[in-house]
């Protein structure tokens, strides 16, 4: 499968809400001397100060498949720009698809899971996220795009870090992490950023959902990152409470949950329990990974999934003396916890 | 073709071999020439001996391409429409004022041609005479009526009945979901969508009834009419699912034929203009020639490259052509 994978064209998906530097980060990529050419995907033409042929312009239509499933949307001018591009396979190296501001980034992610077309040359490579480190705090509150957006990263771009102080800027890393604490994240000025660090991350690549332990905030963080399962009041829109003079943020609409287990899992009861929580819950969920041992099986499994679609296979043998310990991550807006945390209990084989 | 040709199991010796060279995306013909037209930028034009000469006619990707058997006409990323004809001349009929990709084109028997970009449709007469017209949202497919100036302009959930030369609001036929390639049957009483989900949706004009036809593994994208429009041919499948049309109900409550399976999908079909024949390609590299009554079977080209992606008579029926997404294209006389 990864042999496969990587004769794919990888596709990074750029996002980030009005003003925080998705451009900036767009001309970097095109006009570092990398040696590699992009073909960019953008909604606004113009915006782009590097004269690139492959340089399309984007409707952001959002379709629905029939299939019943609301969540279950896709880009359409998409499907159709990818079609026109594999026309010219071998004349570029990776995709960059730039979403607005506004935009949900599911939609664009779930278009390489659902479409045959596209699954078959292309695979997504990871959802980088641009937040300004001034103003996302705010936006946290007032925009739920914004948090979608940082939901749903696999890398965070926090830019513009000059323009705040210290303490502002733990602070809305803190806030970031109450909400994904598992996206790489870089402070930047003016997106100044290793392309090594946002592009060719392999970060939906089955073979290296390896880590999917949470990133640690690095300063001054050195308790033992524990499962978040405190027990928080819900009368505020959000609390923070400390650790070693860290704040920690619990945003109340949208947080991840990790769970996992030294016990094997039923794999006849996984499968179906996970099935059926990402059908029934899965608008709520944005994304789900998990590495699984099962009983009577020498082979981890590991799986992801955005929304209802998941897919999943067996990875590699466990290595001698590794611990077989199944960890299974959610981020989604009001996650219920307890439902999906019985819920793997009862998978875990008597 | 007689019918004691029809026994003989291979044709595999008499192909003309056609080196292209490039990733082949479509074939028409020109008279007796073949024109191929590539993934990118060129046009090959192929004589009966399977000589070549290139044209260039974009500067970029071809992203759309029809012929009426005068002329190919072809859109390209590069914005401009460009048409070519049996001299192997081109002429720009068009070039998009922002540079958008041309997405669709369509050619009508009296010389209109329809192409769009984005969400705009483009119809221009063949006196000359230029209309647009703005779909909700981007323009999947664009098909003439064979009857009549009128375009179906296929888009997401349903196709707009476009009368380009009248003041009467566009008709529009409404179906959930996202629908690409149109074609209407040749005695103009049918409109069939081959939708992004692998199945395609048809409505009888007469009342506007709806005709589901689903069941592909894969997303449809080569359509073909039979002759004098009995049956409907469709890739897609692991054999040629052929839709029954011939009565006023068409397929409506019938079952498809299934006709030439392979461990292979189908990935074109071109029905011949005549007879009762078809000639399907599939995603092994297999052309085969296909009876649509009984399904018997002749091997034009063996199985054993990328997929077949390009697939045509010539008008008379005398010559087929076809192409490959490795750049393999052939030539076959009967």
């Amino acid at each position: 499968m990864s042999e496969l994978s990587s004769q794919k064209i990888p596709v990074t998906v750029l996002t980030g809400y009005l003003g925080a530097g998705k451009t900036t980060l767009l001309n970097r990529i095109l006009s570092e001397n990398h040696g590699k050419k992009y073909a960019v995907i953008v909604n606004e033409f113009g915006e782009i100060g590097i004269d690139n042929d492959l340089i399309i312009g984007a409707d952001e239509e959002v379709f629905e498949m029939n299939n019943g499933c609301i969540c279950c949307t896709v880009r359409g001018d998409l499907v159709r720009i990818m079609d026109g591009l594999m026309k010219r396979k071998g004349k570029f190296d990776a995709i960059i698809v730039e979403t607005t501001g506004l935009a949900d980034p599911a939609p664009v992610a779930q278009t390489f899971f659902v479409d045959e077309d596209v699954q078959k040359n292309a695979r997504l490579d990871a959802v980088v996220t641009v937040a300004d480190a001034k103003w996302l705090s705010d936006r946290l509150k007032d925009a739920p795009e914004a948090k979608n957006q940082i939901a749903f990263a696999d890398v965070i771009v926090l830019n513009k870090t000059d323009l705040v102080s210290k303490p502002e800027l733990a602070e809305v890393e803190a806030r970031i992490r109450g909400i994904n604490p598992y996206a790489k994240l870089h402070r930047t000025e003016r997106c100044k950023v290793a392309l090594s660090d946002v592009l060719e991350r392999g970060a939906f690549d089955l073979d290296r959902i390896l880590e999917i332990e949470p990133e640690f905030l690095d300063a001054g963080d050195d308790h033992h990152h524990h499962d978040h399962d405190h027990h928080h009041a819900h009368d505020h829109h959000d609390h923070s409470h400390s650790h070693g003079g860290l704040k920690h943020y619990h945003d109340e609409e949208m947080q991840s949950l990790s769970l996992r287990s030294d016990k094997p899992l039923d794999p006849t009861k996984f499968m179906p329990w996970l099935q059926n929580l990402v059908a029934t819950e899965g608008q709520k969920i944005l994304r789900s990974k998990g590495v699984l041992s099962f009983t009577d099986d020498d082979d981890r499994y590991v799986f992801q999934g955005v929304h209802m679609m998941l897919e999943g296979d067996h990875q590699r043998k466990w290595k001698e003396g590794e611990p077989r310990e199944s960890r299974v991550v959610f981020i989604g807006r009001e996650l219920p916890e307890k439902t999906i945390r019985e819920g793997f209990e009862s998978c875990i084989a008597a | 073709m007689s019918s004691e040709q029809l026994t003989i199991a291979s044709l595999t010796d008499r192909v003309k071999s056609v080196a292209v060279g490039a990733p082949v995306s479509a074939v028409h013909f020109l008279g007796e020439r073949a024109t191929f037209v590539c993934a990118e930028e060129k046009v090959a034009i192929a004589d009966a001996t399977g000589e070549i000469s290139h044209v260039v006619v974009h500067g970029g990707a071809i992203l759309c391409t029809t012929s009426d058997g005068k002329r190919v006409v072809t859109g390209g990323d590069d914005g401009k429409l460009v048409a070519l004809n049996a001299k192997g001349e081109t002429s720009v009929l068009a070039t998009d004022a922002k540079r958008r990709w041309i997405d669709n084109v369509a050619l009508h028997s009296d010389g209109a041609v329809a192409w769009s970009a984005g969400k705009t449709a483009f119809v221009r007469s063949g006196k000359g005479e230029e209309r647009t017209f703005d779909a909700p949202s981007t323009v999947g497919g664009l098909a003439f009526a064979p009857k009549g100036l009128r375009v179906a302009v296929a888009h997401y959930n349903g196709v707009t009945l476009w009368f380009p030369n009248m003041a009467a609001n566009p008709e529009f036929l409404e179906w959930a979901g996202s629908h690409l390639a149109v074609t209407f049957s040749p005695d103009n009483k049918f409109l069939v969508t081959a939708m992004h989900e692998p199945a395609l949706h048809g409505w009888r004009l007469a009342d506007n009834r709806h005709m589901r036809m689903s069941g592909y593994p894969g997303r449809v994208r080569s359509m073909s009419w039979s002759a004098g429009g009995k049956g409907l041919a469709t890739s897609g499948a692991d054999s040629v699912i052929i839709w029954p049309f011939a009565s006023k109900d068409g397929p409506m409550g019938k079952e498809p034929a299934m006709l030439a399976p392979l461990q292979a999908r189908v990935s074109m079909v071109a029905c011949h203009p005549k007879q009762d024949i078809m000639a399907a390609g599939y995603s092994d590299g297999t052309v085969l020639i296909v009876r649509l009554e009984d399904g018997a079977e002749i091997l034009v080209r063996r199985n054993g490259s990328e997929p077949v992606s390009a697939l045509t008579w010539n008008a008379k029926g005398t010559l087929l052509a076809f192409g490959t997404e490795d750049g393999d294209a052939g030539m076959l006389e009967f």
